[in-house]
């Protein structure tokens, strides 16, 4: 028999995130790799047009496990449906998207099960019969091949974007229900109110111009000099997360996964890292042009055009050249 | 309330990494030194908590001696005492690990609440709080912006950041854990008395050999390789001096971007 890897499938409002959907993508390519057969597992209430739908996705079954206590993320009754399960059908891997819910989750069932987890991967690659994951750290300057040394099945979350949902193939497996006995878990997590915090407020998704400000301008009274950009521009004002961290300025101009996410004409960013979670959040953008003393600064990725050098000599000579 | 904030000691922000001579981390000779940012988050928020419900903060490192240093700031910061457990050699080396042995540590006494950091700024992995609930059979939430808590009827209340500028109440029972991002609220500075009342508070410090925690039962993962990760750059770079780049830069906006 051969090996399994399973895909953990996330959900919100009917539909199926992007983020498993590339789990699954890059679930697929290694599966034809190692010639292992791949299943989709989505866990919900109600949930039977998707299950449906990734049935039609290049897979060997996909896995339903349908229960009212599953309706909406908890971390103990999702911890022990999945602990049922992967303690039971033994899949070599288990993948699933380094979101926030799986943030929440994953190491508890990693816990739970006493099994190793390498998290907010971006890729693998085979060393002889075995994957090994590579992910970032460090602030995003280095990277790391990390191996598991522990039994399977493998849990691995993998980064947001870090494959791509193209890849996807089609093809059909067969949707299988699974029931668990799910009675006797206790939810000690009350859910209480959830809101969106930006709403009514700055929104600068319909923004033409932007100029985003990163910790590279060091405290809050230097950012005169951003103002004044802007205004030369008839640029809106953004930040990184550390910026509105310090309060420098609010939340509402915050960029990225836990902020907003922009595409305009122009996105000028000054002293900005360039951390994966502020990409999502900009990586649209027309064109981009990053400022940043550090010529290794991951920015320069993706930016279209780059200057390396000082923001506190850069930006006030543009503002007076734009001037002119 | 008894409060417990882990503490981590990383590599300060400004640091140039050099790989280490087996290629699996980083050289940590002449660097200097501070608190995960998160980590200061949180233990900011157990004094604000102390503050409103009286109490104690206690700070928990695993980490080499150097940690010491870090750990004076926190007591300077208002921290009462801390604990740290000594691993001069590096032998805790996976978040599973690092967890099993703080684990170990706070079997000793009961916490109403232990905040942890969501993730740290060296090795990123964004696990340990949470395994660290799970060993300890404790409730948790993570990515937590703002605490409410209650300690007459054993209550906490936290808010979860969630994608996309989202956020959520959660309440959940205390004891509990929670992992902390950065942003709750902002860090105070040591103040000039708190720092001299910091030379007389206690750091208890803890032998590995002296817990007992079996790290062979842990399930492993390994660094094999650490580098720099190999990237294709895809902006052009603009060359020369200030005034060049700058024009260099609008002309390219107006007539190949054509964005202005
Ligand atoms: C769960 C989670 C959610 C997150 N959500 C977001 C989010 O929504 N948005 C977000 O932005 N971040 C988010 N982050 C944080 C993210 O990981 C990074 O820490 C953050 O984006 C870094 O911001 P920065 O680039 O401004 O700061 P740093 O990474 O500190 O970079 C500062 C840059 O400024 C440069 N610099 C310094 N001085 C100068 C100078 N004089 N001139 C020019 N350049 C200079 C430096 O070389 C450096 O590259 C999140 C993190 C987590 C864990
Ligand atoms: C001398 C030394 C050498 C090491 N060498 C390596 C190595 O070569 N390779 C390797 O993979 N790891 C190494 N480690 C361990 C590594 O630094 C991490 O502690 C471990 O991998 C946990 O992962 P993380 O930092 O990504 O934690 P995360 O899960 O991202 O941390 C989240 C939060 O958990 C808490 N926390 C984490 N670690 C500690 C701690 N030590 N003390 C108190 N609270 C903590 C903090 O509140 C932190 O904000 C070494 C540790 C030491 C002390």
């Amino acid at each position: 028999m051969s090996e399994k890897i399973y895909v953990l499938i996330d959900h919100g409002e009917g539909e199926i995130r992007t983020p498993s959907l590339e789990s699954l993508a890059l679930g697929q390519r290694m599966a034809e790799e190692a010639g292992f057969s791949l299943h989709a597992l989505i866990l919900g209430n109600e949930i039977g047009p998707l299950a449906e739908r990734l049935g039609k996705q290049k897979v060997d079954s996909v896995l339903l496990v349908e229960d009212q206590k599953l309706a909406n993320y908890d971390p103990d009754v999702y911890c022990r449906a999945l602990s049922e399960i992967l303690t039971e059908d033994q899949p070599y891997l288990f993948l699933m998207g380094h979101i926030y819910q799986n943030i929440d989750l994953a190491p508890k069932l990693a816990a739970a099960i006493n099994r190793g987890l390498v998290t907010d991967c971006i890729g693998y690659r085979k060393e002889g019969d075995d994957f090994v994951f590579v992910r970032q750290m460090f602030r995003n300057k280095l990277n790391a091949d990390v191996q598991f040394r522990s039994e399977h099945p493998w849990i691995v979350t993998l980064q947001t974007g870090a494959t791509s949902v193209d890849d996807l193939k089609e093809g059909s497996g067969q949707v299988v229900e699974r029931s668990l006995d799910l009675s006797a878990v206790e939810l000690r997590r009350k859910q209480l109110e959830a809101f969106e915090a930006t709403q009514g407020k700055v929104d600068l998704s319909q923004a033409e111009l932007i100029v985003a400000v990163g910790r590279g301008i060091k405290k809050a009274e230097n950012l005169k000099i951003i103002e004044e950009l802007a205004e030369a521009l008839g640029a809106e004002i953004a930040a990184s997360r550390p910026v509105v961290d310090s309060e420098w300025l609010t939340r509402d101009r915050q960029i990225g996964s836990s902020g907003q996410t922009v595409s305009p004409r122009l996105y000028l960013a000054c002293g900005i890292s360039g951390a994966i979670q502020h990409i999502v959040g900009m990586k649209n953008a027309q064109c981009i042009v990053a400022i940043n003393t550090d010529p290794n600064a991951p920015i320069f990725n993706i930016a279209t055009y780059g200057i390396v050098g000082d923001l506190f000599e850069i930006v006030p000579a543009l503002t007076k050249k734009l001037k002119e | 309330m008894k409060l417990l904030t882990c503490l981590k000691q990383i590599p300060d922000r400004d640091t140039r990494y050099e790989i280490n001579a087996a290629g699996t981390g980083i050289k940590t000779s002449d660097l200097t030194f501070e608190i995960s940012e998160c980590d200061e988050y949180s233990l900011e928020e157990s004094l604000k908590l102390r503050e409103e419900h009286g109490g104690e903060v206690a700070i928990l490192t695993l980490g080499p001696q150097r940690a010491e240093k870090s750990i004076r700031k926190g007591l300077a910061m208002g921290a009462d005492r801390a604990i740290l457990v000594r691993d001069d050699e590096g032998k805790v080396t996976t978040p599973h690990a690092v967890a099993k042995v703080l684990a170990e540590v706070l079997k000793e006494e009961e916490y109403d609440l232990i905040l942890t950091g969501t993730q740290s700024d060296d090795w990123s992995y964004a696990q340990t709080g949470v395994l660290l609930a799970e060993l300890l059979g404790l409730p948790h939430a993570t990515i937590v912006m703002e605490i409410r808590a209650d300690p007459a009827q054993k209550k906490v209340k936290a808010l979860r950041e969630m994608e996309s500028g989202w956020f959520q109440w959660v309440e959940l029972p205390m004891p509990a854990v929670l992992t902390i991002q950065a942003g709750i609220s902002q860090i105070r500075y040591a103040s000039l008395k708190g720092i001299m009342q910091a030379k007389k508070k206690e750091i208890r410090n803890v032998e590995l050999s002296d817990l007992n925690v079996d790290l062979s039962s842990i399930p492993e993962i390994e660094v094999l390789k650490v580098y720099f990760p190999v990237v294709e750059k895809k902006a052009e770079i603009l060359q020369g001096s200030t005034a060049e780049v700058v024009e260099q830069l609008v002309e390219k906006l107006k007539k190949e971007a054509k964005v202005l």
